[in-house]
């Protein structure tokens, strides 16, 4: 276990989550105008995923996307200078919390239409083997997604064109506020994608680290092999569907699952760890006072930045 | 000149742009088969090899996303799809991702891609392989529409979408493959945008898309031997739409009928009927007058279907009534027809 790598991750894990609780305290004032779909729970997914990749390999994500967006980039001005529509993001407000986008970066855009993403990261992927560059695409989306079209006939082209692409279900059982089992006519999604020509990795773990290697196999092996892989991440979204508040409520879900998974909630465990690797208390708190103060930057600048200009509203159709 | 055909002229612009940038491929169901969409495609596969010219699953919508994806790396994407109605199963991701992709992303990514996509009648093709759609497509901002009408305008338009940064809907109606004009044999470009007058005259303007523009010939030739002298403008791009041509020949002539190959409510006639109105108002002699299908579904039945469709006859009554015109006798004149094809020049 390398205590290097663990601090690396605790520290997107951490920067994630204190982000949106930042979100949460800030998204009264209603001055971010954006519908926040918020990641709380699915950190260890998309932080052990993208840490198996390089910079220049390429991600797509959903509207579900702030947690994916800085795993891949760390860009927190850009964050909220998009958050807050400011002329200092790249996006100039056009995007919102939904569309984030930072090609440089390798995160290629998102859909808020459920799983309209998915064949895009094919062809990008069909792109990538074609040019011979040695990326990998990494699509992110949710178990509602599994019910669409599109992604079957994703699925189905990236095995038949053997492409190097890995498509990952963060799994929360839920669509919006449907169980998966309302919604399939089958048990297993992982024993029917096994039926295709490509790998099926499944876990339930919160544990990041243990995300991060099953993905760095993953993602080695299908840039080598030019073999889709599909990995089914199983956690428990602690947000409503939209918005910033617990719907325990509503009644569509109960509470005690929530405090059951809670019980190894991603970021508490790799705290947790770290401590087990010896890396005092004291150590973790100076990590997360120096991401502390580099968020209150990043949010205090959006805040402070003026709107994008009027006729940014024409830029860019065609 | 040399003398080819449309649907040459269409495949010429695809090997000769296949040539000059190694990112441009071309894909979609049946395109490398025995009949290479109504042979628009011949060849390319044994020239160019399977990974730049191949056939797909039947998933229009995840193919349509694909060429998206391909596009934001770089590449060229060709999508082809034998009828205009097949696209319908790509709405999504040409409406919600293809036309927004680079406006959502502030002009960090690009999507230069084509989908070609052909319209027009068979006898009995039935309401779902005759739509023409393209007033559709042109409603959405961030595509470019162009209907290409003569051989010469099918290549010149095509490299030029091909190269274009936006995507580009290429729209070819396909009674118009087998009309031969010429074509030069180097590559050439006519810019995306620009509009054609595809016959000068004084009376009266007629505005026609696709094949309504050989439809529109026809009857001039018959107005002509009456005496009625019509200008023919073809926008050839829809969207964007340039009407300077349009404005400026309906100020020539102070009558104007939009006669479109597609729907007539909330289609592209009503909003080039608006521009001329609001443009030309006071300059106009009648009220703008527009031709297009009838307002139903595409029945198959020939007699129904005649029906349907506008045509040359339609557009020299129209003409009679909006110039106090007495009709014209046609019984002895011959009109396009399944059976009687257009093959050109114009």
């Amino acid at each position: 276990m390398s205590k290097e790598l663990n601090i690396k991750l605790y520290k997107k894990l951490y920067l994630i989550r204190r982000i949106e609780e930042k979100i949460c305290e800030y998204y009264p004032e209603d001055e971010m105008k954006t519908p926040m779909h918020m990641s709380m729970g699915e950190e260890a997914i998309v932080v052990g995923v993208c840490q198996a990749l390089n910079n220049h390999d390429q991600i797509f994500t959903t509207y579900r996307s702030h947690a994916a967006f800085l795993a891949k980039t760390q860009e927190t001005d850009y964050f909220f200078a998009e958050m807050y529509a400011k002329d200092t993001s790249p996006l100039k407000g056009k995007g919102g919390s939904m569309h984030l986008c930072s090609p440089e970066n390798g995160f290629m855009g998102t859909s808020a239409i459920v799983a309209a993403h998915i064949p895009v990261a094919v062809g990008c992927s069909f792109a990538n083997k074609y040019q011979k560059n040695n990326k990998v695409v990494v699509v992110f989306f949710g178990d509602g997604a599994v019910d669409e079209g599109n992604f079957w006939e994703s699925i189905n082209l990236a095995c038949l064109m053997k492409l190097p692409i890995i498509f990952v279900c963060e799994d929360n059982g839920l669509a919006v506020h449907t169980h998966s089992f309302q919604r399939r006519g089958y048990d297993s999604i992982s024993q029917i994608i096994s039926k295709f020509n490509c790998r099926v990795v499944e876990s339930n773990s919160t544990d990041v680290e243990e995300i991060y290697n099953l993905s760095r196999d993953a993602i080695n092996s299908s840039r080598a092999e030019f073999k889709p892989c599909f990995m089914n991440f199983k956690y428990y979204r602690y947000l409503e569907h939209v918005g910033v508040n617990y719907d325990f409520d509503a009644g569509y879900r109960s509470k005690d699952e929530f405090d059951e998974w809670r019980k190894k909630d991603p970021v508490i465990f790799q705290y947790n760890k770290l401590l087990s690797l010896n890396v005092s208390s004291i150590e973790i708190k100076k990590i997360e006072e120096g991401i502390n103060k580099k968020i209150e930057g990043s949010l205090l600048k959006a805040k402070k930045a003026s709107f994008s200009e009027v006729g940014e509203l024409y830029r860019g159709v065609l | 000149m040399r003398k080819i055909t449309y649907c040459d002229a269409l495949r010429e612009a695809m090997i000769q742009e296949m040539e000059r940038d190694a990112g441009v491929f071309v894909y979609g169901i049946g395109v490398p088969d025995h009949k290479a969409v109504f042979g628009s495609t011949r060849g390319i596969a044994e020239k160019f090899g399977r990974s730049r010219c191949f056939d797909t699953p039947l998933s229009e919508d995840a193919m349509t996303g694909f060429g998206l994806g391909a596009a934001l790396n770089g590449m060229r994407p060709i999508h082809v799809h034998i009828r205009i109605d097949f696209m319908l199963l790509a709405f999504n991701q040409i409406v919600n991702m293809i036309s927004s992709y680079k406006y959502s992303s502030a002009g960090q990514l690009k999507v230069p891609m084509v989908i070609r996509a052909i319209i027009g009648r068979g006898w009995g093709q039935g309401f779902q392989h005759s739509k023409s759609m393209y007033a559709v497509f042109a409603h959405i901002p961030g595509l470019k529409v162009v209907l290409p009408t003569t051989a010469y305008d099918a290549k010149g338009l095509l490299i030029s979408a091909i190269r274009d940064d936006s995507p580009v809907i290429f729209i070819e109606h396909r009674w118009l493959y087998w009309q031969e004009g010429d074509v030069p044999q180097e590559p050439y470009t006519i810019p995306l945008g620009t509009g054609n007058i595809i016959r000068e005259g004084q009376d009266i303007t007629i505005v026609a898309t696709s094949w309504m523009n050989v439809e529109a010939t026809k009857a001039a030739d018959i107005l002509s031997k009456h005496g009625i002298s019509v200008e023919i403008v073809d926008p050839r791009t829809i969207s964007p739409l340039n009407d300077e041509l349009i404005i400026k020949s309906v100020e020539k002539t102070g009558h104007c009928i939009v006669a479109d190959n597609d729907w007539v409510f909330c289609g592209l006639s009503a909003e080039i009927a608006a521009r001329v109105s609001a443009k030309c108002f006071g300059k106009l002699k009648a009220p703008v007058e527009r031709i297009g299908f009838a307002q139903t579904p595409c029945p198959t039945a020939r007699h129904l279907e005649n029906e349907f469709y506008p045509n040359a006859i339609k557009i020299i009554r129209l003409v009679e009534k909006m110039l106090n015109l007495d009709p014209i006798d046609l019984s002895k004149e011959e009109f396009y027809s399944h059976e009687k094809k257009f093959k050109g020049p114009f």
